[in-house]
């Protein structure tokens, strides 16, 4: 049902990047979400929990600070290494007729808890490609999975996230 | 913080304490900076009308992250997330702003969750749960699930 000339970025690697998860941008994404929780941000607090220091919410992964600006200011995930698979992969599918994009939605699978001052490696790959007939015509699901770990190279969490091209 | 749940305090169908949320342009703006996703169908209304959906709506992972606060707060400090989905099925928009930091009267979205499954797995207290938000109409927009350990008093 898809191209070959698509099905063929199944498996491949499209990011490999470090990111800081600094106690300032915990706040802010904690702020953003209208957070209540002091975990998040009281330092006193979360010393004297479980964690022994900030945590941040599940789904924040820090960010990147080693890129030349205007790399920096986008979503983490939209950050690809090398660029040019992802761009590929955009450019088959949008010959194959599916030239527009929506966010579908996102599976996470978590490990251990990200702390404040951590740096973490994000490792994103094209899980899989798969064509589908819908409400709205002919779709094709992309699901890019991201494997996220500490600086002992332990997996914190992992990302399964849908876009679907139409 | 909300007192501790324990595993033993919850059955199938027990209901999550609803979170609710509003979102509005200032609030979406905010998300972009915090989450560096600055698609402008978020916060330009031109934009968003040329692109066909008529005017800015939610991102997904703002809604993403309320569901995930709905899962944090109801399990405390003992509770751990193991796992967490989620689908943006239907468009949310957001209110417009009155004043610098109040919103427009308008709708508001409540987080919702209940619980499936409790068992336990190599000595682990897990529960299960479908996790949703409902718009100001009462429609579900982004259905999901979570799986979260919970203390026990065993």
């Amino acid at each position: 049902m898809l191209a070959d000339e698509v099905a063929e970025f199944i498996g491949k690697s499209i990011g490999n990047i470090a990111c800081e998860v600094e106690k300032g941008s915990i706040k802010r994404f904690a702020d953003a979400v209208e957070e209540t929780n002091p975990l998040y941000w009281d330092e006193e607090y979360a010393e004297k929990s479980r964690h022994g220091s900030i945590i941040a919410p599940p789904g924040f992964f820090g960010w990147p600070v080693k890129l030349p600006p205007g790399l920096t200011f986008q979503r983490p995930t939209d950050i690809f290494d090398p660029p040019e698979v992802a761009e590929g992969m955009r450019i088959a599918l949008a010959k194959a007729g599916y030239a527009n994009v929506l966010d579908g939605g996102i599976e996470y699978e978590f490990f251990q808890p990200v702390k404040a001052g951590d740096t973490l490696t994000a490792k994103s790959m094209i899980k899989d490609i798969r064509g589908r007939e819908g409400k709205m015509g002919k779709m094709a699901f992309v699901i890019i999975e991201t494997v996220y770990c500490n600086k002992k190279d332990e997996p914190v969490a992992i990302a399964r996230a849908t876009a679907i091209y139409l | 913080m909300a007192k501790q749940i324990y595993w033993e305090d919850v059955d199938v169908n027990h209901e999550l304490p609803p979170l609710p949320k509003i979102a509005t342009t200032r609030m979406l703006v905010k998300w972009a900076g915090a989450s560096g996703d600055f698609n402008p169908l978020h916060y330009d209304a031109a934009f968003a009308a040329a692109v066909g959906v008529g005017s800015p709506i939610v991102h997904g992972a703002l809604k993403r992250q309320w569901l995930v606060q709905l899962m944090t707060d109801w399990m405390g400090e003992q509770g751990t997330l193991k796992k967490f989905a989620c689908s943006y099925r239907a468009m949310d928009r957001p209110r417009k702003m009155a004043t610098t930091a109040t919103p427009e009267e308008g709708e508001t979205w409540q987080c919702k969750g209940k619980v499936t499954k409790k068992y336990i797995d190599d000595g682990q207290h897990y529960v299960d749960c479908d996790i949703w938000i409902e718009n100001g109409k009462g429609e579900v927009t982004t259905p999901g699930t979570a799986t979260v350990i919970l203390p026990s008093r065993g």
